[in-house]
């Protein structure tokens, strides 16, 4: 479950990914090209970071004549919706920044 | 942890080379607090009610409820912490060592129980964690 979590925590902390997964789960159906279009980078990169996304399980991929269409698999969140999970990354990020700002106060 | 118990707790602790006093500080007056955890109107005294106020984000307003519970000056510390239907209870633990304080933070009350309902909400958590890049590199 923690190699999941870390795959779908990866896979999503890229903006670029992240908003080609939000616009597949909002849109629907899309193809390679369909997104190039509109992420603003090039297709290989696209296709990249479809694979990075479909390694997590975050999307599928469907062969159809000379084109590949990607759909989202929103419940590969699962493991990052899990509130524990979620406040231990939170709480661990905080204590950073508590020890951060203790530094701070020496001086 | 408890697995037998109907709730789940969260334990994040780590050894700081500071006083407990000092670090009691930085958990307790609200402009320091701002600084590492959130935006706040909280003051050390029992049964005080605040807010800690986030940049809301898609699915959550940012705000989460709190009242104090516990204060114990430069040892403990503990106050509700609800949000999206989460209700739980935040206990921080000082305890002095030889280089410093070891601090205990505890967050219990999880649900196995409560689960579907809040999933669009959590995504639009997850985003306010959301310096992902920073809690990704940790996880490696």
């Amino acid at each position: 479950m923690q190699a999941v979590t870390n795959d779908v925590f990866k896979a999503l902390a890229d903006p670029t990914r992240r908003a080609i997964f939000e616009r597949l789960a909002r849109d629907g159906e899309q193809t390679v090209h369909a997104l190039t279009d509109r992420a603003g980078v090039s297709q290989p990169a696209v296709s990249k970071h479809l694979g990075i996304l479909k390694h997590a399980k975050l999307v599928r991929d469907r062969r159809e004549g000379r084109e590949t269409h990607y759909s989202a698999q929103p419940q590969a969140l699962a493991p990052m919706l899990d509130w524990m999970s979620l406040y231990g990354a939170f709480w661990r990020e905080r204590f950073d920044q508590l020890e951060n700002l203790l530094k701070r106060m020496d001086k | 942890m408890t697995n037998t118990a109907p709730t789940r707790t969260l334990v994040v602790e780590r050894e700081l080379p500071h006083s407990p006093e000092k670090v009691w500080h930085a958990l307790t007056q609200s402009s320091l607090m701002e600084e590492w955890l959130m935006k706040n109107d909280f003051q050390p005294v029992v049964g005080h009610r605040f807010n800690f106020r986030a940049t809301p984000v898609p699915n959550w307003n940012g705000v989460i409820d709190g009242e104090v519970l516990v204060v114990e000056p430069n040892s403990r510390l503990a106050y509700s912490w609800g949000s999206m239907g989460l209700e739980s209870v935040v206990t921080w633990t000082l305890t002095p060592t030889k280089g410093g304080t070891h601090v205990r933070m505890e967050q219990s009350g999880f649900r196995a129980e409560e689960d579907a309902n809040y999933k669009g909400a959590r995504y639009g958590w997850t985003k306010f964690i959301g310096d992902l890049e920073r809690v990704v590199g940790r996880l490696d």
